[in-house]
């Protein structure tokens, strides 16, 4: 990728995340820092690349570690906000609470 | 290797892909940002994590499979029970675990490539210049860094860790690793091909920096620094995205940098701390200047007088904290509140930005009890309503409402936003016991005139309160 291309898309890239997470309500910031968690879990296909072209046992055990924990990123972090964000209702929907323990 | 399509086909299927998981990231992102659509936000996403996932695999000249999708497997399966069990209020510490295994992975990626340059592969060789070698070390040194911090924060979190670690210069040590850490990366920069030994110390060193960085800092800070190294892992991706010339990561990596960025800010300041205070100082490090004197008496009230009062009136506050979580009431909570709202009572929850452990955490929890969101409200919408509120409840939370952060300017929660409980006609506290809160400052609201007193454990209260307003009928 030519240098100045890449420093184009991180430019642009910035202002969204910026963009973005500027107009998050307060009661959404556990679920969007979960959210943006689960975004970089995206590793998972840099550690795929890594591991698929390891040659000695080395590598091959750091990329086996670096895919298993990028998988755990991206899993964990998807579940995770998932749950969170299921629970969300307004007073027009109606509301099942959990068992109440 | 032969991949399983032909190169140039399998290259352009992948970038396209990937052109449509940056979408896909960033329309989920921007979903996330109202409760209403926020679900489907996160599933949007979570389709552009799939679809990135599986056309990887298409990459030429890839090998490994078998070891793939065993690590895929094993990293994915462990993840997905650990994320399905774990109690709500336990989240903030399961974030920083799955951010810690992002900083890793991101790691291994610079490990596995720094040590190809070691073994000085000709292909690798050609393929990299100063510039890779440096953004691959910069990515290893955040990752490694945000991997081993991350893990620290949980430790620390679960209890697994309890002590804060905080000897004199400890400062100057971490700063003298820092230095030692550059200055390792740096020469591996110049020399162009770095040893196994100096790629093997470059990492132990910035393992040790996340280690010494943590340890020193307070339960009540660290969401503030899982939110600094979630920021950090995304760097760390976006840096080894250039190394793999791989689009997805940059832009997914830059977004979250720069998203968790202002997050980490945000909650800096919800929480009245500036990130280098955190990073540099523990809480409550400094002198405790005796409080100014408290006058009155804390004066106690029976649950059933408590709600009889609720039961008579026009407007109630709630202010829950951490001690409700605690306790596991916020069911019993929301079910009094019902109760009042069906006898026509207006209720609202007022949350501080720092109520539960991290900002928004609260409403998670109050989420999962059925609280419906629209009866949540934050501190700036809520303040001005206390002046006409009846009665403001306090439930376990005790610092975010303590007047002294307006008046005193010796008090370390000076100038931190409180909400304005006592304001209200009446306050009621719902408190374990008598002792301070969590930075062990006096609560002068405690003391007030209109303030009442109902100890006991939230959710027994709850039950009391909730009898009590039955039997008014």
């Amino acid at each position: 990728m030519e240098g100045v291309i890449a420093l184009y898309i991180v430019m642009l890239a910035a202002f969204a995340g910026y963009e973005v997470i500027a107009r998050v309500p307060v009661i959404l910031h556990t679920p969007l820092m979960s959210g943006s968690n689960f975004v970089h879990g995206i590793v998972l296909v840099g550690a795929m690349v890594a591991l698929g072209r390891a040659d000695t046992l080395l590598e091959q055990i750091i990329g086996f570690v670096g895919v298993m924990l990028g998988a755990g990123n991206a899993v964990g972090g998807y579940v995770v906000t998932e749950r969170m964000l299921e629970m969300f209702r307004s007073s027009g929907q109606k509301n099942k609470p959990k068992e109440s323990a | 290797m032969q991949g399983l399509l032909p190169d140039n086909v399998a290259t352009l299927l992948i970038d396209a892909s990937y052109l449509l998981v940056a979408f896909l990231f960033i329309m989920g992102l921007k979903a996330m940002s109202s409760p209403v659509t926020a679900r489907r936000g996160i599933v949007v996403a979570g389709v552009g994590m799939l679809i990135g996932t599986v056309m990887s695999f298409l990459y030429p000249g890839m090998g490994n499979f078998p070891l793939m999708l065993a690590a895929i497997a094993i990293g994915g399966g462990l993840a997905w029970w650990s994320g399905r069990i774990v109690a709500m209020t336990d989240m903030p510490q399961m974030i920083a675990l799955y951010n810690g295994m992002g900083g890793g992975a991101a790691a291994a990626i610079a490990a596995v490539e720094l040590l190809r340059m070691a073994a000085a592969q000709p292909e690798s060789v050609a393929a990299h210049g100063p510039v890779v070698t440096a953004l691959a070390a910069a990515g290893a040194f955040i990752g490694a860094v945000s991997f081993s911090g991350s893990l620290i924060a949980f430790g620390k979190l679960q209890g697994l860790i309890k002590r804060s670690f905080r000897f004199k210069g400890q400062q100057v040590v971490n700063l003298l690793i820092v230095a030692a850490t550059l200055a390792i990366g740096a020469s591996l920069v110049v020399a162009g091909h770095p040893t196994m030994q100096t790629v093997v110390l470059f990492f132990a060193l910035a393992l040790l920096l996340g280690i010494t960085m943590t340890l020193p800092i307070g339960g009540a800070d660290m969401p503030v620094v899982i939110s600094l190294y979630n920021a950090f892992t995304g760097l760390a991706v976006a840096f080894e995205g250039f190394v793999l010339e791989n689009a997805a990561m940059i832009i997914a990596g830059i977004v979250v940098g720069s998203a968790g960025t202002l997050l980490t800010q945000l909650m800096a300041k919800a929480m009245n701390r500036s990130l280098g205070n955190v990073l540099f100082s523990g809480f409550g490090e400094g002198p405790v200047v005796a409080a100014e004197g408290v006058t009155g008496a804390l004066k106690p009230i029976e649950a059933s007088d408590a709600g009889v009062m609720m039961a008579f009136a026009q407007k109630v506050l709630v202010i829950p904290g951490y001690g409700m979580a605690v306790a596991q009431a916020q069911h019993k909570v929301w079910e009094l509140c019902q109760l009042l709202i069906d006898r026509g009572v207006m209720v609202r929850f007022a949350i501080h930005p720092v109520a539960g452990r991290m900002p928004g955490h609260m409403n998670v929890l109050l989420a999962e009890a059925g609280v419906p969101y629209d009866l949540i409200a934050d501190l700036d919408e809520i303040n001005a309503e206390f002046d006409t509120a009846d009665v403001a409840l306090v439930i376990g939370a005790n610092d975010v409402v303590n007047p002294v952060a307006r008046t005193d300017k010796s008090s370390p929660i000076y100038g931190m936003p409180i909400l304005n409980a006592d304001k209200a006609k009446n306050v009621l506290v719902i408190k374990r016991g008598q002792g301070a809160g969590f930075s062990g400052i006096e609560n002068h609201l405690f003391f007030l005139d209109n303030t009442r007193m109902v100890y006991g454990d939230a959710q027994k209260v709850a039950a009391e309160l909730i009898h009590a307003i039955k039997a008014v009928g």
